[in-house]
């Protein structure tokens, strides 16, 4: 069955799998005081050092969390209610107009709910933040910047962000600078302490780690208010019983993932153009989003004027051909991308994308069976039109 | 992944699936055809959240999420399709639109005419379907549209716009069951909507208040009520777009009728924004003018024939005779009909079986024609 859908989640590895159902047969709360606490706490540190070290992050850096969603929250919210608390004029946050939802949301929610103001950073046409445009909005005015926030790689379309550039103009201002990474970690070489940046976001379910397992990579000197509040487990940041499974799990597969990387990326990368190729043979007018070169391994989103990408979506489910339409939304309704839209494309043309995205199971015949079938897929989808819209 | 197809009989499917008992056992009596069924549950409002609350209409997520598990449990392909926009543009714009022209419109009808036996119905055959299936009450025999063997739930009359060609590509798996089978079905197939209450209220107005809503759209317009025998006005309202014909409640006249009978909603007069009141007598309507007409079987039986007409949802029937010309029908009432109002459908039936169907636009008494 071609799965092409990594971005949303990938196949776990083997060897992640053997070591959480490992740690899944051993009792014991890393936070008690006993031989059996003790040997928990220890699987935690030694993941948390694999973790540190595959990420080219300090083990004090590491704050373990529940995924995604979660360090996205506690980055944005957390160094914005810090920085505010030291000098309420800090109330605007920086952020591209690519992030994913976690950080999107977050945001508006600040904004509504924190007093927050926001500077929403426009992308070129290939989703790409430019440093300039960072630069401008800082200097409208620096000292009210709480903290600038850009996604590394975008789960939609694939586009890499310039972030050495970008932390390095946040960091002329003396600002915090948060990244979503989540797509990144595994598939381009991410180095926390080379990049500068003051936070970044990673999770397991990307690279072949189990689901509910993530981090936020956090500089010892960035202040973060706690959005969890209890055993403050984690550096006070964070509270919660340690996940051993979790932790055990995400080491493992992120170690795999970035050693495995250069290789893993070849190969999906050439399977990938493979696909767009085909794709293009067959439906010459199909337009390829995001960066030509710049770009994630694995993600081919194009857009087919004339269509919708969930009849598109259903008519490939049909022959077994799994992908997306962007990122889903909890009732299921796909909403024109906000990526494609600010990278300049209309609603129309927003709604007639599909996002393919390959991993590291990915192979030829997957490809093969996805070129076959999205020319008649395409076909069919042309003759529907696009009926949710309202024609005027 | 996707479920391998059930056993087939070549025939594509569309079930659409509302979260409710009625449309789950459709698709589930689909199923038990041997069709190639998938499930779509239809979002059409474009901020669900928003109509969450108390709302026992169709478009909420608790909806879409009651369909999803229903498909789950039937093994079927689940999608959700995005209509908000065209049913915005179709359904809810033209239901304003009617209200503020004097006109009681009936959404459900307009639904089915636009929105699932058109956009989706399109869609659907575009995309390599054969069939809609919904869950409506309502018999079709060999291309015939009827009633339900359930008088009580009976849909033909919110069904009776459709063309013959929607007809022909629409399957109503439940039309020989009473709402009672259909709920005890659900329960022995293990559906969680098994006990679901019906839905009643108009899906995008959740709190079923329709002049709260009408007034929000349109905004306050205060005019005159107007007594029609003495001319005189009685009263003032907010919009003459929240009353409807036949309606006597919440009419808050300074005084009731000369004879201190209670009055009645006669008419709405958009133009000066005058509602018109009188007695009950008044309301009688023995010729009702449709326009728009649509005939179930393709073309009218004869130019003019003895029919049961209904005039609104969940009415009673009244024999007719009906004279066709070109689009526009006259129906003259062998007994006299109360509060029929511009914008409903008039629904000709011969037994339980649909003839045709048209928008009504006039209502008079016999006694105020010219002889």
């Amino acid at each position: 069955m071609p799965y092409l859908d990594h971005a949303a989640t990938t196949p776990m590895l083997p060897e992640a799998i053997a070591a959480v159902s490992e740690a899944l047969g051993a009792v014991g709360n890393p936070s008690s005081l006993h031989g059996s606490g003790r040997d928990a706490r220890r699987r935690v540190e030694e993941s948390r050092e694999e973790l540190a070290a595959a990420l080219g992050a300090r083990p004090s850096e590491v704050i373990l969390t529940a995924g995604g969603t979660e360090s996205d929250n506690l980055a944005v919210k957390g160094i914005y209610w810090a920085r505010r608390a030291v000098d309420p004029r800090r109330r605007r946050i920086i952020a591209s107009s690519i992030e994913h939802h976690a950080v999107m949301d977050a945001v508006e929610w600040l904004v509504t709910h924190e007093a927050a103001e926001v500077t929403w950073l426009p992308v070129d046409s290939y989703g790409m933040v430019a440093p300039s445009a960072l630069r401008a909005a800082i200097e409208t005015d620096p000292h009210d910047v709480a903290l600038v926030t850009t996604m590394y790689a975008n789960n939609e379309v694939g586009t890499v962000q310039p972030i050495i550039e970008l932390v390095r103009v946040a960091h002329e201002y003396h600002l915090p600078i948060h990244s979503d990474a989540v797509q990144a970690v595994g598939a381009v070489a991410v180095d926390f302490g080379t990049s500068g940046l003051d936070a970044l976001t990673m999770t397991g379910h990307k690279l072949g780690g189990p689901p509910g397992a993530g981090a936020l990579l956090l500089r010892r000197d960035i202040e973060c208010v706690p959005l969890q509040h209890g055993g403050g487990q984690e550096r006070e940041v964070r509270s919660g019983t340690l996940d051993v499974p979790g932790a055990v799990g995400l080491a493992a597969a992120t170690t795999l993932a970035v050693q495995r990387r250069d290789e893993v990326a070849a190969r999906v990368s050439a399977l990938r153009d493979e696909l767009v190729t085909g794709v293009l043979a067959g439906v010459p007018d199909a337009r390829v989003n995001g960066h030509p070169t710049r770009r994630l391994p694995g993600i081919a989103n194009l857009t087919f004027a004339g269509c919708e990408g969930d009849a598109l979506l259903m008519l490939l489910d049909a022959r077994g051909i799994e992908c997306s339409t962007g990122s889903a939304c909890s009732a299921g309704v796909a909403q024109p991308s906000h990526v494609l839209t600010a990278m300049g494309a209309s609603a129309a043309e927003a709604k007639g994308s599909l996002r393919f995205s390959l991993g590291h199971d990915s192979t030829p015949a997957d490809v093969a069976a996805a070129v076959e079938a999205i020319v008649p897929a395409v076909e069919r989808a042309r003759r529907a039109g696009l009926t949710s819209v309202v024609s005027s | 992944m996707t479920e391998p197809r059930s056993k087939t009989t070549g025939l594509r499917v569309l079930a659409a699936m509302s979260g409710g008992v009625d449309s789950a056992v459709a698709a589930a009596r689909a199923v038990d055809a041997g069709y190639d069924v998938t499930g779509v549950h239809l979002a059409l409002s474009a901020a669900p959240a928003t109509l969450r609350h108390g709302a026992r209409g169709c478009c909420t997520i608790e909806d879409s999420h009651d369909a999803r598990r229903a498909a789950d449990v039937l093994g079927i392909p689940f999608y959700i399709w995005d209509l908000a926009e065209r049913f915005r543009a179709d359904v809810i714009d033209d239901f304003v639109s009617e209200y503020a022209a004097g006109r009681t419109p009936n959404p459900c009808l307009r639904c089915n005419e636009k929105i699932k036996f058109s956009a989706v119905l399109d869609r659907a055959l575009a995309l390599g379907f054969d069939a809609v299936v919904t869950g409506h009450h309502a018999r079709l025999v060999d291309g015939r549209l009827m009633r339900s063997v359930d008088a009580a739930k009976d849909q033909s009359y919110v069904l009776a716009v459709c063309t013959p060609y929607q007809l022909a590509h629409a399957i109503f798996p439940l039309g020989d069951s009473t709402k009672a089978e259909v709920r005890a079905e659900a329960a022995g197939l293990g559906l969680g909507v098994a006990d679901k209450p019906d839905s009643h209220d108009i899906c995008f107005i959740a709190d079923g208040d329709t002049r709260g809503f009408l007034a929000r759209a349109l905004g306050a317009q205060h005019g005159p009520i107007v007594d029609a025998q003495s001319g005189s006005v009685v009263g003032t309202h907010a919009g003459s777009f929240g009353f409807t014909v036949g309606q006597r409640r919440g009419l808050n006249l300074q005084r009731s009728g000369p004879d201190g009978e209670p009055r009645y909603v006669l008419s709405i007069r958009p133009v000066d924004n005058t509602v018109v009141v009188g007695p009950r007598e008044l309301l009688d309507a023995d010729v009702v003018t449709a326009e728009r007409v649509v005939w179930t079987s393709g073309a009218a039986p004869t130019a003019s024939f003895p029919c049961a007409v209904q005039l609104r949802a969940h009415g009673t029937t009244s024999p007719a005779t009906v004279t066709v010309e070109g689009d526009t029908v006259t129906a003259a009432l062998g007994r006299p009909q109360t509060g029929v109002a511009a914008g409903q459908a008039l629904v000709m039936y011969d037994g339980d079986e649909v003839i045709g169907s048209a928008t009504i636009t006039a209502a008079r008494r016999l006694a105020d024609m010219p002889a």
